[in-house]
């Protein structure tokens, strides 16, 4: 019975760690991208909302007087940068579902079992494909905005939009992987996301301009990290020459850079994924 | 060199102690059947071997490895089929197997041969290219099974792999475990089917509340027990005092090693015998007593004895005690990483 023959299991050549890691990142990705092709409902709906919005809003402030707004701009040119802006901040917040979904129904344990080089694999994977699921919906708004005359940015104007939307679905990637870990089960993490997502596009400059508001709404609109996308992605959008270094928000407590408002998000970013580190420790351990 | 070594593993779910210092040694090339009734610990021990728990006290070795210390060495010798089966049910087949290989860090070209074989050996092959929802419960675990064995790994285990399945899937799943075990692989399994393990297993572990309570190949456990079972009803269903009465009239009679009395089952009595000849004498000694016979029958001993005779009820008494009493739902939640 007890056989003298070892079966040590004929594995092909080592490929080195990060080959393995980049296997296991890649087909874990993979796998979110097949759901997402085989249930496109989520892509749709992701795509169809903000231009939706875009029409609507844009035809609801179609006749407001000119020069209205700051710079002179049209109201759609306006509402461009938010809706693009809330359509990565939604997804991005969307990207502990998947997640949570496998810690519930088991599938976490299979991968569990497996030889993960790093168990953040399964952490990358999530980011890789929020990211570019994100970036692919802007996208699609850009070139529909565009198509029903709002403008389009100059090339460097579009670098800066992909980087400030780069930085914004980071941080809120982060956040949401937090969550998918934190809380008990998918219907509380959907509770959360319902709760934060109207009330952070209506405290934010995405439909309207500090000027337009109550003292203690531009408050909590210049404190909005969404504010902090919004205007940077509107200065793109705005034609003239990029300038970084100009004022791009004049909040209540002071103007604001472009470069200022890059560095808000890059912090955010690196904290909120400094603050889910030791969660995800714990439970990938 | 065993390929299993578990030393005294306590392991508690808060005030639940599942495990209470269980021990086990599984030898390499074996196919190893670990028996227990529901609620005895055998997921928890299978999930301590599969790193997915650590046990909080005990030590425990896989293919020489330490799995608390080198988990990730651990994981590359093991294939683990778990009790419940989470698949991704919008991927097809091939797609899950494919995931699976990448987990494990196989080349492509490796990868997909071994995908073929297997959904060859498995009988899946219709099946491969379609969404895992639609498989039926056997299909699954067929999936879950080659899962397992893509990386060709020494030690397989398996966690109740045929409860509930078609018989076809049955057999498909018991020749690939009998063939793994000829080219050398190591097999554990659970199960709480007495006939299961009979027909598999070269050596078996009885489980139950926590502790190994009986070890060795099933005829050396059948053989230590020794004797003949009778069972005896005098009526089909008794009452304490009578039983009690009839126990202590059998027990002195030549032949009769023990009388147990079997509550559970309308207070039947389970009597160990030595010889033929003993029957013809309870029935003269009941007849003397003016006792009827309702049910009185001989048999060489079985798995279920070796469990009756150990802990003082059958295998499926002990299952039905713990049916409803376990909420899956609350265990899985607790478990939840
Ligand atoms: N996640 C859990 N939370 C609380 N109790 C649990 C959990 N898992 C198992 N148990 C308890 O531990 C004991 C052993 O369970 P288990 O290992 O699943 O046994 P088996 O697989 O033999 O049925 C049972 O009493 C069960 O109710
Ligand atoms: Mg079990």
């Amino acid at each position: 019975m007890t056989s003298p023959v070892a079966t040590i299991p004929t594995r092909a050549t080592e490929q080195g760690p990060l080959a393995d890691l980049a296997q296991e990142t890649l087909a874990l990705t993979r796998r979110l991208f097949l759901q997402l092709v085989r249930r496109p409902s989520t892509l749709i709906a992701g795509i169809l909302q903000p231009l939706i919005w875009l029409l609507l809003f844009g035809a609801l402030f179609s006749n407001a007087p000119e020069g209205l707004l700051p710079g002179g701009m049209g109201y759609g040119r306006f509402l461009g940068a938010g809706v693009i802006v809330f359509t990565a901040f939604s997804g991005a917040l969307n990207a502990g579902l998947p997640l949570m979904f496998d810690r519930e129904f088991g599938f976490l344990n299979r991968l569990l079992v497996a030889p993960l080089r790093s168990r953040r694999s399964i952490v990358f994977a999530s980011v890789i494909y929020i990211t570019s699921l994100s970036l692919l919906q802007s996208l699609a708004i850009i070139g529909t905005s565009a198509l029903i005359g709002y403008g389009w940015p100059s090339a460097a104007g579009l670098a800066l939009v992909m980087l400030t939307l780069l930085l914004l679905v980071f941080a809120f990637t982060a956040l949401s992987l937090g969550l998918a870990f934190a809380l008990p089960g998918h219907i509380e993490l959907i509770a959360v996301i319902f709760v934060a997502n109207l009330p952070l596009l209506f405290a934010s400059t995405a439909l309207a301009p500090l000027s337009f508001m109550p003292i203690w709404l531009s408050w909590l609109a210049s404190l909005n990290p969404l504010t902090f996308a919004i205007e940077p992605i509107r200065a793109a959008y705005a034609g003239g020459p990029l300038d970084l270094g100009g004022v791009m928000l004049e909040a209540p407590y002071g103007a604001v850079s472009g470069y200022q408002c890059l560095s808000v998000l890059f912090l955010l970013a690196v904290g909120l994924f400094l603050l889910i580190s030791p969660l995800l420790n714990r439970k990938l351990a | 060199m065993p390929v299993i070594e578990l030393q005294q593993i306590e392991k508690s779910y808060g005030p639940v102690q599942a495990l209470k210092g269980l021990s086990l040694t599984v030898p390499r090339g074996c196919l190893y059947g670990l028996l227990g009734p529901n609620g005895a610990g055998k997921t928890t021990t299978i999930r301590i071997l599969a790193t997915l728990l650590e046990p909080d006290a005990g030590s425990v070795k896989v293919a020489g490895l330490d799995a608390l210390r080198e988990p990730r060495a651990v994981r590359c010798e093991l294939g683990y089929v778990a009790q419940e089966v989470a698949i991704d049910k919008i991927l097809t087949g091939r797609e899950m197997l494919q995931l699976q290989g990448d987990l494990y860090h196989l080349r492509p070209a490796e990868r997909d041969a071994r995908i073929a074989d297997l959904i060859d050996r498995l009988g899946m092959e219709s099946w491969l290219d379609r969404r895992c929802g639609t498989y039926s419960g056997g299909m699954r675990r067929r999936l879950d099974l080659a899962s397992g064995l893509l990386h060709k790994p020494q030690l397989l285990v398996l966690d109740e792999p045929t409860v509930g399945l078609d018989i076809e899937s049955r057999s498909v799943i018991w020749e690939l475990l009998r063939e793994l075990r000829l080219q050398g692989t190591t097999v554990l399994l659970s199960s709480h089917y007495l006939e299961e393990v009979e027909a598999l297993a070269d050596r078996m572990a009885i489980i139950d509340d926590g502790r190994v309570i009986a070890e060795g190949t099933p005829d050396q456990l059948k053989q230590r027990l020794g004797g003949d079972r009778v069972t005896l009803r005098v009526r089909e269903f008794s009452n304490e005092v009578e039983a009690e009465q009839v126990r202590q009239l059998l027990e002195p009679v030549d032949g009769v090693r023990q009388v147990v009395v079997n509550r559970a089952q309308g207070f039947s009595l389970n009597l160990v015998v030595d010889g033929e000849q003993v029957l013809s004498r309870l029935r003269e000694q009941l007849d003397a007593a003016q006792l009827p016979v309702f049910a009185l029958a001989q048999s060489r001993p079985s798995l279920d004895d070796v469990y009756l005779q150990a802990t003082g009820r059958t295998l499926m008494d002990a299952e039905l005690a713990v049916v409803g009493q376990r909420d899956a739902k609350q265990e899985r939640k607790s478990s939840m990483r």
